[in-house]
C-alpha cells in the first residue's frame, strides 16, 4: 500500500459539554495523527476524555472546535447519511458492553452492518460465517448472546466490526468487562488483525493491555500528556503462558 | 438497503417480543373483526328487509277504500267501501304509470280435501295478481283469463294450505278441494315464500277467479269493490308516478277537491321498503362507526407500543447507527414494524370478523352478509393505521443522535 496520507488526522480538538450553567471541558485541544496499520493504545484515568475522543474519531459525535480528517475527508462537512456510510464502510466499532442484539444469533448479529451496506442475503451469510471463523467462533453461528460467554460475545462483536473490511477499528475498553485470560485472547485477536494491515485504536486503562500495542497515548484532563511508540509484547505467547499457570 | 432486508429486520424485532407483539396486534384484530362483523350484521339486516319486500312484489301499489282521516275520526283504510268496479277499470285504463291491476276480494272459508280441513281466507282475483305479487309456481298453472270469464271452479293453493290438506310435500294439482262445500279443482301449487314482510305466513293462501268467488262464495258482485286493488307500476321508477296518478284519478272520479282528504288510500310498498332499508343502512353506518373507533383505539395501541419500543431500544438504535444505519433506515424499520403489526392484525381480524359473521348466521340464524369490499377496506384501513401511528415513533427514533442513543441507560 503506497497510500501515505494518515488514516486519521485530528487537530486541536475541543469538546465542551454544557450541563445547565456549568461547562465541562472534556477535550481541551487534542491533536493526533495515526498512520495506516498502526495499533494505538489510548490510556488515562477515568474522566480524562478517552471516550469523548473515541466518539469523535468514530464520527458518532462532533467536536466543539478543531478539524478532523478521516481517510483524507473533512468530517465536519459530511451530512448524517454520509457519516452513516463512513461508519459503515471505513470504521468498525468494538464496545466495552459488546452491544449485541439480544435474542439474535451470532450470525445475524454479524450480518447486520452488511444489511445497511446493501449486501445480498447469501453473500452476507458467507462473509459473516467467515468473520466468525476468523475470531474462532465457527461452531457458534446459531448461538444467541445469552448462550455465549463474555469473551465469546466480544469475539462476535469483533467479527461484526471486521466483516465489512474496515480500514480502522475503534475499540473503547474492549476488555473492560473480561477477566485477564480472556482479555489476553481478545488482544491476541487484535494483534492478528493488525498483522493483516488494519489500523486499530484501543482505549484501555490497564497498562499490561497497552503493552501489546505499537504506540501509547496517555490522556489527562482532556489533553494528550505523552504519545510514544513502543515494541509490542506478543499477546499470543502471553496468553499461552497464562494458560500454563495453575489456577 | 433493500425493502426485503428491512422487512426481515422488522419481523425479527417483532419476534423478539412475541407476547407484546401479540397483545399489540390484538387491538387491531378486535377492531377489524368488529368492523367486519358489524357491517355484516347491518348488511344482512338490509338484505333481509329487501328480500322480504321483493317477495311481496316489486313496483307494487296497494289501493284500499277509506282514508286515514274522516271528519276528525280515524276510520282506517277499508272500513267503508268507496271503490267501485268502474274505478278499478279506470285505474287500469286511465292512470299513467300503471302496468296492471288486480282487484282482490277475500273471505274466510272452510276448505276440505283428502279428509283434512283447514280454515283460511280465500281470495278471488285475476291472473295479473300473480305477476304483481311476484308469485311463482311449484307445480301446475295459474288460472287464466278464460277461467275468469267462464267462472271456472279452479283454485290455486299456497304451500301451507296444500300441506294442511294433503300432507307435507304432497302435490295437490288435479285433486278436488271443497270450499264451503263447493268442489274446486286444484290447478296450481305456489312456490313457498316463507314469512311476509309483516311477519305473517305468506303461504296461507287459496286463490280463485274473482268471478267464481263472487258467484259461489260471496253470492254476487256488489256495486262497491269490498277488498283491495293491487296495482303493478311499469317499473320501480314509475311507482311514484302511478301512486299520484291513481290518487288524482280517484279524487276526480269521487269529486274530492284539492286539500280535502281522499276517501281512498294508495300505499307505495317500494317506498316503505326503501325507508326500511334506509333505516338498516343507518344502523349499519352506526355499527361500523363504533367498530371504526375500536380500530382507531387499536392504532393508538400500536403507537403506544412503538413509542415504548423506541425508548426501550434506544441503545439498539444507537448501535444500528454506529454500524452504518442511516436515519431513513431506522425510520423505515419502525414504520415497517408498525405496518407489519397492523396488517397481521388486520388479517387475523378479517378471519375473526368473517368467523363471527358465519357463527351468527349458522348458529343463531342471523342474516349476516360479508362483502368483499368491506374486507378490503378494513385491511387497507388497518395498514393505514399502522403507517399513521407508526410514523411518529419512527420519526422520533430516526432523529436520535448516535452517541446519545448509544449511551442511553
Ligand atoms: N454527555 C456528556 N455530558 C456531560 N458531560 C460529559 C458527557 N460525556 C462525558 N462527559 C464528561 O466529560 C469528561 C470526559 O469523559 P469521558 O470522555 O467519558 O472520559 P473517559 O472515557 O476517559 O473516562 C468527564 O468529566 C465526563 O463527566
Ligand atoms: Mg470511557
Amino acid at each position: 500500500m503506497a497510500d501515505e496520507t494518515p488514516i486519521l488526522d485530528a487537530r486541536d480538538l475541543e469538546k465542551t459539554y454544557t450541563m445547565g450553567t456549568q461547562a465541562v471541558h472534556a477535550l481541551r485541544g487534542v491533536s493526533l495523527t495515526v498512520q495506516r496499520g498502526e495499533f494505538v493504545a489510548v490510556m488515562g484515568t477515568s474522566g480524562s476524555g478517552k471516550s469523548t475522543l473515541m466518539n469523535i474519531l468514530g464520527c458518532l459525535d462532533r467536536p466543539t472546535k478543531g478539524s478532523y480528517h478521516l481517510v483524507g475527508r473533512e468530517v465536519s462537512r459530511l451530512d448524517r447519511d454520509e457519516l452513516a456510510d463512513i461508519r459503515n464502510q471505513v470504521l468498525g466499532f468494538v464496545f466495552q458492553s459488546f452491544n449485541l442484539l439480544a435474542r439474535t444469533s451470532a450470525l445475524e448479529n454479524v450480518e447486520l452492518p452488511m444489511i445497511y451496506a446493501g449486501v445480498g442475503g447469501r453473500e452476507r451469510r458467507r462473509r459473516a460465517t467467515r468473520a466468525l471463523e476468523q475470531v474462532g467462533l465457527g461452531d457458534r453461528l446459531d448461538h444467541t448472546p445469552n448462550q455465549l460467554s463474555g469473551g465469546q460475545m466480544q469475539r462476535v462483536a469483533i467479527a461484526r466490526a471486521i466483516v465489512t473490511e474496515p480500514k480502522l477499528i475503534l475499540a473503547d475498553e474492549p476488555t473492560g468487562n473480561l477477566d485477564s485470560k480472556t482479555s489476553l485472547e481478545i488482544i491476541a485477536l487484535f494483534q492478528d488483525l493488525r498483522a493483516t494491515g488494519i489500523t486499530i485504536v484501543l482505549v484501555t486503562h490497564e497498562p499490561d493491555i497497552a503493552g501489546f500495542t505499537d504506540r501509547v497515548i496517555l490522556m489527562r484532563d482532556g489533553k494528550v500528556q505523552y504519545d510514544r511508540p513502543q515494541t509490542p509484547v506478543d499477546a499470543r505467547a502471553a496468553a499461552d503462558a497464562y494458560a500454563e499457570v495453575p489456577a | 438497503m433493500n425493502i426485503f432486508a428491512t422487512f426481515r429486520i422488522a419481523v425479527l424485532a417483532l419476534l423478539r417480543n412475541k407476547m407484546r407483539s401479540f397483545l399489540t396486534v390484538l387491538g387491531i384484530i378486535i377492531g377489524v373483526g368488529a368492523v367486519i362483523a358489524m357491517v355484516a350484521i347491518g348488511e344482512g339486516a338490509k338484505a333481509e328487509v329487501q328480500s322480504a319486500f321483493d317477495k311481496m312484489g316489486t313496483n307494487m301499489l296497494v289501493v284500499r277504500s277509506g282514508s286515514s282521516q274522516q271528519g276528525g275520526v280515524r276510520g282506517g283504510a277499508g272500513s267503508q267501501p268507496t271503490i267501485t268496479w268502474d274505478d278499478v277499470d279506470a285505474i287500469a285504463s286511465e292512470a299513467p304509470g300503471v302496468a296492471r291491476v288486480a282487484p282482490s276480494i277475500r273471505q274466510s272459508v272452510q276448505l276440505l280435501g283428502d279428509g283434512q280441513n283447514w280454515t283460511t281466507s280465500a281470495e278471488g282475483t285475476v291472473p295479473d295478481y300473480f305477476t304483481i305479487r311476484a308469485w311463482t309456481l311449484k307445480s301446475g298453472a295459474f288460472f287464466s283469463e278464460a277461467d275468469v270469464s267462464g267462472k271456472t271452479k279452479v283454485i290455486v293453493l299456497g304451500a301451507t294450505v296444500a300441506d294442511s290438506l294433503f300432507g307435507p310435500g304432497a302435490d295437490p294439482v288435479g285433486a278436488v278441494v271443497r270450499v264451503n262445500n263447493v268442489p274446486f279443482e286444484v290447478v296450481g301449487l305456489l312456490a313457498r315464500k316463507g314469512q311476509s314482510a309483516m311477519g305473517q305466513d305468506a303461504d296461507d293462501v287459496a286463490l280463485m277467479p274473482i268471478s267464481t268467488f263472487a258467484a259461489k262464495i260471496q253470492g254476487g258482485l256488489k256495486k262497491y269493490m269490498q277488498g283491495t286493488v293491487y296495482v303493478g307500476a311499469n317499473s320501480p321508477a314509475d311507482t311514484k308516478l302511478a301512486q299520484s296518478s291513481i290518487d288524482e284519478l280517484l279524487r276526480r272520479r269521487h269529486g274530492i277537491r284539492e286539500g280535502q282528504d281522499s276517501d281512498v288510500t294508495v300505499n307505495n310498498l317500494a317506498e316503505a321498503a326503501s325507508a326500511r332499508a334506509e333505516g338498516t343502512e343507518t344502523m349499519t353506518r352506526l355499527l361500523a362507526g363504533i367498530a371504526l373507533v375500536s380500530l382507531l383505539v387499536g392504532g393508538i395501541g400500536i403507537m403506544n407500543i412503538m413509542l415504548v419500543s423506541v425508548t426501550e431500544r434506544t441503545r439498539e438504535i444507537g448501535l444500528r447507527m454506529a454500524i452504518g444505519a442511516k436515519p431513513s433506515d431506522i425510520r423505515i424499520q419502525f414504520v415497517i414494524e408498525a405496518v407489519t403489526l397492523s396488517t397481521i392484525g388486520g388479517a387475523f381480524g378479517v378471519a375473526l370478523g368473517v368467523g363471527a359473521a358465519e357463527y351468527l348466521r349458522s348458529s343463531l340464524g342471523w342474516a349476516t352478509v360479508v362483502q368483499p369490499e368491506i374486507v378490503a377496506i378494513s385491511l387497507g384501513f388497518s395498514a393505514v393505521v399502522g403507517v399513521g401511528f407508526g410514523l411518529y415513533p419512527a420519526h422520533k427514533a430516526s432523529g436520535l443522535d448516535p452517541i446519545t442513543a448509544l449511551r442511553f441507560e
